[in-house]
């Protein structure tokens, strides 16, 4: 028989009577890095599990996207000796470095909560944290591909300039919130609706082809004219210009001729883009919020 | 407010009122699904109330026994104790950090091994890597798993599994400890030791909401008991009273027979200790 309450001791509570896991959102997932840090371990470790090539399928991938934009675009229809195109293939494969940087985002933060139902479904934790672990995981598989990226741009006798850094930075940037952002809505829908997965394959297909990095910019001047500015309003596009500002421009023979074929204002473009994305951020965050406690119920 | 009745309130650890949590039950999922039921005029979805304009408070140090029959709202109700789910209506407050078990699993990943579990889940539980490091021991010894520590735990037994989850939930400095059937798997040496450590938290203070079928466990657990059915809270107070209205002993009368039947009814649980 249980000992009556009144005869035990009282542990004194110093805390608040408050909702339990009361959740701030990215603010709590910034508050508790110890637990992402450990996530990310667990994703860099989980994504490829069980596969022989593990981490290799993330440079496999972009290598044959590389192999074959450049056999076909570059060579067979003739992209390589298109105007203002010098040295195609780090115009390519620059492209393809952010390009699947967003991508890898994209694809695996809408499959992260419906990959982590387990946890979700019994322990309270900010939700927010597995999207964001997924950029994460896309950012850490971004390292060993730019230093690819800089390697070849070094053997093609690449100049860095002082806009090298910045460019870079600004379009990781983008990339990191819009990527985040969409992460966060798309992992959501995906648990109400499976559909939104396969949506996303088909989605990463066009931004290959709305980005210039098979072809250059000067081609969608010529064919848009003085509205090639809806073209620039996809804030990937973006920072696929800086990228290439950042790194094909300085590997190029004439970087003064090759930077003139990038749009005139790229850095105001490039900032707007950011601040886009970081609104879409703060929207997506909303969105999240305001469906999160539907979650664990949907995951089955 | 008196002084009295502000030392009352801050000894509330579990406040829950008027909660109310809804599950939506979808028929059909695809557009030609849908189609069809709309065509034939059956319903495309329905909701159930899993838990219906519930109230209660929990003090402190107070040992609760949560009962029901199976799908009454029990899970659910920790559910949104432990914070995992938010009400529809209604508010759930609690005070302090909270540990436990929900529906006889732990919250791990299959493919990470028993010990990167154990710091993930300690994580989650608001632990950092020194504060875990400090319990590791303890956690290792209490679930007995041996070299399967390393290998990962979807190959775990059910036993096992839970026994993992078990030994971390109690080896967290929380509150309030949530138990949810943590006795329906498992040997019985583990049962055992496992009855014995939740006593010792009960002892030191925390408060205790523990989830069973098992009559004879929560008489000796518990000094309260809340019963749900078809998710409304239908009895709140005594222990004996409480499996009483459960009709735990129903036909038999009262004495040495229902005692019997009790025990019979435990041990069918596995529950016994």
């Amino acid at each position: 028989m249980a000992t009556g309450v009144d005869e035990r001791p009282v542990r004194i509570v110093d805390a608040p009577l408050a909702p339990p896991a009361e959740n701030l959102g990215l603010l709590s997932v910034f508050k508790r890095r110890y637990l992402l840090k450990l996530l990310v371990q667990r994703e860099i470790s989980g994504r490829y599990s069980n596969s022989i090539l593990g981490v290799f399928w993330s440079y496999i991938n972009p290598l044959t996207q590389f192999c074959v934009y450049w056999l076909f675009m570059g060579k067979i229809m003739g992209m390589s000796d298109a105007k203002g195109m010098e040295n195609y293939p780090i115009h390519l494969f620059a492209g393809l470095v952010i390009v699947h940087f967003f991508t890898e985002t994209f694809g695996a933060g809408t499959r992260s909560l419906m990959g982590n139902k387990g946890l979700l479904k019994k322990m309270a934790m900010p939700k927010e944290m597995f999207p964001v672990a997924s950029m994460l995981v896309s950012l850490y598989h971004l390292v060993p591909a730019t230093i690819i990226l800089l390697v070849v741009c070094l053997f093609s006798g690449w100049t860095p300039s002082w806009e090298t850094v910045p460019a870079f930075l600004l379009a990781l940037g983008i990339v990191m919130a819009l990527g985040t952002a969409l992460a966060l809505v798309f992992s959501l829908a995906n648990v109400f609706f499976r559909d939104f997965g396969s949506a996303v394959n088909i989605l990463t297909n066009y931004i290959r082809f709305g980005v210039p990095m098979m072809y250059p910019f000067t081609l969608i001047e010529g064919a848009l004219g003085d509205k090639s500015w809806i073209y620039l309003l996809n804030p990937i596009a973006d920072a696929v210009l800086l990228f290439q500002q950042a790194f094909w421009v300085g590997a190029t023979p004439d970087p003064e001729v090759s930077a003139a074929t990038l749009p005139d204002d790229l850095w105001l473009w490039g900032l707007g883009a950011l601040g886009v994305s970081l609104a879409l951020l703060v929207i997506a965050q909303l969105i999240f919020s305001k469906h999160e406690n539907k979650i664990p119920e949907r995951l089955t | 407010m008196t002084l009295r009745q502000a030392q009352d309130t801050a000894a509330d650890s579990i406040v829950v009122d008027g909660v109310t949590k809804n599950f939506t039950l979808r028929y059909h999922r695809s557009i030609k699904d849908i189609t069809v039921a709309k065509m034939k005029g059956r319903a495309v979805s329905n909701t159930f109330k899993a838990l219906d304009d519930v109230t209660f408070t929990i003090k402190q140090g107070e040992s609760v026994g949560l009962m029901g029959l199976n799908g009454s709202g029990k899970s659910t109700l920790l559910k949104l104790i432990s914070g995992v789910m938010r009400p529809d209506h209604g508010v759930v407050k609690t005070r302090g950090q909270i540990a436990g078990l929900i529906a006889t699993g732990a919250g791990f990943h299959p493919q990470l091994s028993g010990r990167e579990n154990i710091f993930l889940n300690a994580a989650i539980y608001g632990l950092s890597a020194e504060e875990t490091a400090e319990i590791y021991d303890d956690v290792v010894k209490f679930a007995e798993l041996g070299d399967h520590l390393n290998s990962p735990v979807g190959n775990y037994s059910s036993g096992q599994y839970s026994r993992l989850g078990f030994s971390v939930a109690v080896h967290i400095d929380s509150d309030i400890f949530l138990a949810d059937e943590v006795l329906a798997v498992g040997d019985k040496p583990f049962k055992k030791k496992c009855m014995e450590k939740m006593e010792e938290i009960r002892d030191s203070g925390r408060t205790v909401v523990y989830v069973s079928h098992a009559a004879g466990s929560v008489k000796r657990m518990c000094d309260r008991v809340i019963c749900l059915e078809s998710g409304r809270l239908v009895f709140d107070g005594d222990v004996d009273e409480g499996i009483e209205f459960l009709h735990y002993g129903e036909d038999d009368g009262k004495g040495s027979a229902a005692q019997k039947r009790l025990d019979a009814a435990d041990s069918a649980l596995g529950a016994e200790v």
